[in-house]
């Protein structure tokens, strides 16, 4: 009976993926786009999933990598050429480029947001805490202030423009569908990754350090190398998620990567539910659309300022909090346990056994 | 030409000070939460732009500078009081991510509701110092930077004051340093906890009301500053009152001194460079200045 359980998470899985792929026939176009903001976003709370949820390490400047990533593509799509149309000046020893198509962009901004990542992680090893969640905080207010600074590369506060995205390939299919599939293949690989790194040792070194990191120590796990790893994958993560905004949207901008999104995407990640594939992917749709229904909330009457969606996000964070710790993933999964412990039969602990907490390694 | 220069270098330390020392009153009540509850509150820099916001809509209606002050300080601590008790409470035992988002929530909803409630536009804040200047050896001092500095250096006395020569005072450093025990001798420590809300958001509320005159009145005016209370509060150690004063003004005067004598810096990039001294600091002493390093039994 045990296998009927896989089965149903595997149908579970079947059901998301297909939903995925079948949805470009049915939604309008505005809605793809926000679904492959969706997508973005995912591979972003994936990144710090691992880094929040099983690294036990606050971020709260996570979108700052995100930036990264998306200036990293920006750049790289336009290459020297494409800087120099702007009268910039882009000092020689950058490897730039002659400008390059976006969806070839995306590993380059994962590996240049990922040596930003481990580059902070490994002195921010020695900050514990409080003074990690401000040195990231710190690192996401800095950066659009240096992205300002350095003009002749980034173009200041004006901005970039970017090459308008089309169908690559000759493939006889619009665009619209082209970087919504994009998007979403960019985040299956992402989730596929994510999966194999944390099933296995370091996942496991991860929640071991996370959850009484003496017994890890002791147990040889190196401390810093593993947070300083789940740091440096983290950022890479965020950065690919940059270049697919940088792609979507076509412009970037220091303003894009404002402190707020950072600390939507941390309030998004734990409302969904740390941990889990399912609670990333809630996330995900949390961060995209809540601010959005926010604006007009269902329940309330009268008339809103455009201050109201944050008393409504600010106040719902709190009552979440309140009525699901684990996030609206694991509050489902405690409604449903009485059922999934029956088709078990036998009932085994849910608990993991190693850690003593309920968080499992699914992502 | 070298005199000249002296006086403008201490002119940039004298309103270094001036504004360092609100970064030192909110550093001070970051510095109160963290000790007494562990909790690191996010929304102090918007509970004090709050707090704010009530002083002018008080003197809106007519009140004058200090009654509206005196009000909007018993408006802070009951309010501060009140969060302690109905929000943070259910979440002590938590884990620390569980109240670090509550905080967040916290700012967020705060931030919001004076914009809704007040407007998003800029108001201006009356200052309750004369809009005059000394000139003392050739020094500029406006009374403004030193009206601030005496404000928010008096309410650190009469805190320590408080902390240390009253038997309330006691019994919260009681409560904060060992919970179990001081509730066996009769303290309440559910009330000593809410009275330190109360209290940093009192600190708040000074240090709102001295910045707006400077900054102007709007929803986001904290959050800089709440930026550099933090850093001040780590840099002089989290859990140490006089750590938390000491780095509010050096690094007031760390800001102003690297704004206006390294070019490369110029503006844009004060508050990033600030932040990546503090870093070093930390990296040298992760306690920070005066903060007291945790030794744990393996």
């Amino acid at each position: 009976m045990r296998y009927v359980a896989l089965a149903l998470r595997l149908a579970l899985l079947a059901a998301v993926v297909g939903l995925i792929a079948l949805l470009p026939r049915y939604a309008s176009e505005f809605r793809l786009s926000q679904f492959t903001f969706v997508a973005a976003y995912f591979i972003a709370l994936a990144g710090l999933n691992i880094l929040t949820g099983f690294s036990g390490q606050i971020s709260l400047g996570h979108f700052a990598f995100v930036g990264i990533g998306a200036y990293t593509a920006a750049l790289l799509m336009l290459g020297r050429p494409g800087l120099e149309t702007y009268g910039l000046d882009p000092p020689g020893w950058l490897p730039l480029g002659d400008g390059m198509r976006g969806v070839f962009t995306i590993p380059f901004a994962g590996l240049v947001a990922g040596a930003f990542g481990y580059a902070f992680g490994l002195p921010a090893q020695r900050l514990a805490g409080v003074s990690l969640a401000l040195a990231t905080f710190a690192f996401a207010v800095s950066l659009p202030l240096v992205a300002k600074r350095f003009e002749d590369v980034t173009g200041g506060g004006g901005g970039l423009a970017l090459p308008l995205p089309s169908t690559p390939f000759g493939w006889d299919i619009s665009t619209r569908h082209w970087l919504y599939y994009e998007a979403w293949v960019a985040a299956g690989v992402i989730a596929l990754i994510a999966w194999l790194l944390l099933r296995g040792r370091a996942g496991r070194a991860l929640a071991a350090l996370r959850d009484g990191e003496i017994a890890a120590v002791s147990a040889g796990v190196n401390p810093t190398a593993y947070k300083t790893f789940a740091f440096g994958v983290s950022a890479a993560f965020a950065g690919v998620a940059g270049a697919l905004f940088a792609i979507e949207v076509a412009y970037v901008n220091p303003d894009t990567f404002p402190l707020s999104q950072s600390i939507l995407m941390l309030a998004s990640l734990v409302l969904g539910g740390m941990g889990s594939l399912y609670g990333v992917l809630m996330g995900a749709l949390i961060m995209q659309f809540l601010p959005v229904y926010a604006q007009t909330p269902p329940l309330l009457p009268g008339s809103f300022s455009k201050e109201s969606p944050a008393v409504v996000f600010g106040v719902m964070l709190i009552v979440i909090m309140f009525i699901a710790p684990d996030g609206l993933v694991g509050l489902l999964r405690r409604l449903l346990r009485p059922m999934m412990v029956r088709l078990k039969r036998h009932p085994v602990a849910t608990e993991d056994a190693t850690f003593g907490t309920s968080r499992r390694a699914e992502t | 030409m070298l005199a000249f220069a002296f006086a403008e270098f201490v002119q940039q330390i004298v309103s270094g000070l001036a504004t360092g020392s609100i970064f030192a009153s909110l550093a001070l009540a970051l510095v109160l939460i963290y000790r007494s509850t562990n909790v690191v509150n996010f929304a102090q820099g918007e509970m004090a732009m709050f707090t704010t916001y009530i002083a002018w809509a008080l003197m809106d209606r007519g009140l004058s500078y200090w009654p509206a002050f005196l009000l909007t300080l018993a408006i802070a601590f009951t309010g501060g009081a009140a969060i302690e008790r109905t929000i943070i409470r259910p979440f002590e035992q938590k884990s620390a991510l569980a109240i670090v988002i509550v905080t967040i929530g916290l700012l967020i909803a705060l931030n919001g509701a004076a914009g809704w409630i007040w407007g998003a536009e800029v108001k201006a804040f009356d200052s309750p110092f004369p809009n005059t200047t000394w000139d003392v050896g050739g020094v500029a001092i406006s009374s403004q930077d030193v009206g601030t500095f005496c404000v928010c250096l008096a309410t650190v006395a009469l805190l320590w004051a408080f902390f240390n020569l009253t038997p309330l005072g006691l019994a919260m450093r009681a409560s904060a340093i060992n919970p179990t025990t001081s509730r066996l001798v009769g303290v309440r420590v559910g009330w000593m906890l809410a009275l330190g809300w109360g209290l940093a958001a009192v600190l708040g509320a000074i240090a709102g009301m001295m910045a707006a005159p400077t900054v102007f009145l709007d929803p986001n005016m904290m959050l800089v500053i709440l930026i550099y209370a933090f850093a001040a509060a780590v840099l002089g150690g989290i859990d140490s009152p006089i750590g938390a004063v000491v780095g509010g003004l050096s690094l007031g005067v760390l800001l102003n001194l690297i704004g206006r004598y390294v070019d490369f810096i110029g503006p844009e990039l004060r508050l990033p460079t600030a932040l990546l001294v503090l870093l070093g600091v930390l990296m040298i002493r992760p306690q920070g200045l005066f903060g007291h390093a945790v030794v744990r039994r393996v």
